[in-house]
């Protein structure tokens, strides 16, 4: 009985390591690719260690780009990504956080309405408005435009659903305890609400980040100029149909290069990754 | 509902809930009524007048073969991403869950690829499935597999299956593990005690405790492989060859960009917001199951 459980733990270690595996070779072969001479992947000849080129390599994706198809460095894109992402994740908390506030703790007219306002935006992706909202984008001259990039993903309700959640649960008490102390509307919200909301908006700032910076379609269309383009849209356009003229050795550093932030902030807060990944669902 | 202490104002309210209602209704409420209204809608081709057609677009759409085939093809491929995913993420999860040494480390390793984004996924694999330099495509071939995605719609359509599922492993993981872990360890001493196998112990009392983890992670998968497979299918086929990859997402993407047909894009679009509504919908209702069981 013992025995088998060693061997079935042993086979539980094998599986896993193997999904480890699977799981990873791709973005490896993208670094080892990113490590070679492209005539030699071009041949395909590539090896599966890593080249003698990295630092070429990255040192002409971020300063200089392509030669051919993007015309931008990738340096250029990932601040790009950056601003996008740091405008929509702190954006959206923004002002979820505010009208959260406004739900919960004031006594207004039409309260449920707006929240119900807000709420129906949960079920629409902005995929499937997408021609509607450039228009109005295009009249609003906000195209090739950090705002323009922004905006229309920082509508939607998932935040505010999360705060006004996490504020239902926080104890009358506090409230008339601050009221007895003569703080209004203002100072409770910054001394008593904002304190106690810190976990909860660090980990939706994670969930948001990486939600902004993977975006994709959006950017696609939203940008015509080749300095204002986001890191996903500028890889894609560096890959040619004809493959001889992709450069893969920059295509591949470019790829993990956009990984790299996302990445990084998932292994690096796993437990506000995960808290904000299993509350936005819910 | 409403929380018995709150403070009285007739405009600070209103004042804190302004941006993100401008912001709500500038870009979700007036374009998404503006594709409605437009689906309604059909322009001459000089787009000089409009006239009022009430469901003419609708019909013509779904009189439209290619159109069917989209949404035979879409489902598809939402089918297979979710079945290959989940099925292989639920294999980890299980192993994951198990009283390992080292299992923190497996979690880390194996959650991470959620950050990557669908085009990046895209240009991982297709560089790897590539049919002239791809590591993989090498391999294929020495086993007699005749590969050109570029070609053959099959093997393009694997190739968008492929990615996206690998994309979405690590998020059907950590729901799986999550889901496994709150099954109390009581429940599988009790079966072990009844002298239940590991294997039928997973099936007659693990599987079913997981059901409302698996349908909830179901739609989660559908609504993946409806929407974000864009950037997949835009770096690796851009909807080839001859269709065999062009999603409903993508179709109003491509439809848009040829211009022309305003009615007919826009009651795409409505068509699309309409399963999304029913999919978020079915969503709650199981994860009302979730938070009572």
């Amino acid at each position: 009985m013992v025995e088998r459980e060693g061997i079935r733990r042993y086979v539980a270690h094998v599986i896993l390591w193997v999904g480890i595996a699977v799981v990873a070779f791709p973005v490896y072969l993208a670094f080892v690719a990113s490590t070679q001479d492209n005539a030699v992947i071009a041949n395909g000849q590539m090896s599966l260690l890593p080249g003698s080129h990295f630092l070429e390599t990255y040192y002409r994706t971020i300063f200089v780009g392509t030669s051919g198809t993007t015309r931008e460095p990738v340096g250029m894109m990932l601040f790009n990504s950056l601003i996008m992402a740091m405008s929509i994740a702190l954006g959206k908390i923004f002002i979820s956080i505010l009208s959260a506030y406004a739900i919960v703790f004031f006594r207004f007219p039409f309260r449920m309405t707006v929240f119900w306002i807000i709420f129906i935006t949960l079920m629409l992706p902005v995929e499937v408005r997408i021609y509607p909202t450039y228009k109005i984008a295009a009249d609003l001259n906000l195209l090739d435009s950090y705002s323009g990039l922004a905006l229309p993903l920082i509508a939607s309700a998932t935040a505010t659903l999360l705060f006004r959640q996490f504020f239902m649960t926080v104890p009358d008490e506090l409230l008339e305890a601050s009221r007895i102390d003569g703080a209004g509307p203002f100072r409770f919200f910054k001394d008593t609400l904002l304190p106690l909301s810190r976990t909860n908006m660090a980990a939706l700032f994670v969930i948001l980040f990486i939600y902004g910076w993977n975006q994709y379609l959006w950017p696609l269309l939203i940008t015509t100029r080749d300095d204002m383009q986001t890191i996903q849209v500028g890889i894609r356009k560096m890959i040619v149909t004809s493959d001889a003229l992709t450069e893969w050795p920059i295509v591949m550093a470019t790829a993990i290069l956009a990984m790299l932030p996302p990445v990084f902030v998932v292994i690096v807060m796993q437990k506000l990754f995960v808290r904000g990944l299993v509350e936005t669902e819910k | 509902m409403q929380k018995q202490a709150t403070f009285n104002s007739r405009w600070l309210p209103w004042l804190l809930i302004a941006p993100q209602m401008i912001v709500v209704l500038v870009f979700f409420y007036w374009p998404a009524g503006q594709a409605v209204l437009q689906s309604f809608l059909l322009q001459d081709a000089f787009g000089l007048s409009t006239t009022f057609v009430w469901f003419e677009n609708y019909k013509e759409l779904f009189a439209d073969p290619d159109y069917f085939a989209t949404i035979v093809r879409t489902f598809a491929f939402a089918f297979a991403i979710a079945l290959s995913s989940l099925s292989l993420s639920l294999l980890l999860a299980v192993m994951a869950d198990k009283p390992l040494r080292g299992s923190a480390i497996y979690r880390t390793l194996l959650i991470w690829p959620y950050a990557v984004a669908p085009p990046v996924a895209g240009v991982l694999w297709v560089f790897m499935l590539n049919p002239s330099l791809g590591v993989l495509a090498h391999g294929l071939r020495a086993m007699g597999v005749d590969w050109n995605p570029l070609l053959d719609g099959n093997q393009a359509a694997a190739l968008i299956i492929l990615a996206s599922a690998w994309k979405q492993i690590s998020y059907n993981f950590l729901f799986f593990l999550a889901g496994l872990q709150s099954i109390p360890r009581s429940v599988h001493e009790a079966a072990a005690i009844d002298g239940a196998r590991p294997m039928r112990r997973f099936w007659t009392v693990t599987f079913p405790l997981l059901t409302p983890t698996i349908f909830f992670l179901i739609v989660v998968n559908i609504v993946y492989a409806f929407f974000d497979t864009f950037g997949v299918i835009d770096t690796m086929t851009r909807g080839g060859p001859a269709k065999a990859t062009e999603t409903l997402v993508y179709k109003v993407y491509v439809d848009g960009l040829l211009g022309g047909n305003l009615g007919g894009s826009a009651a795409q679009s409505v068509i699309l917001m309409g399963l999304v509504i029913v999919l978020t919908a079915i969503q709650f209702r199981f994860v009302e199951r979730k938070v009572t069981y």
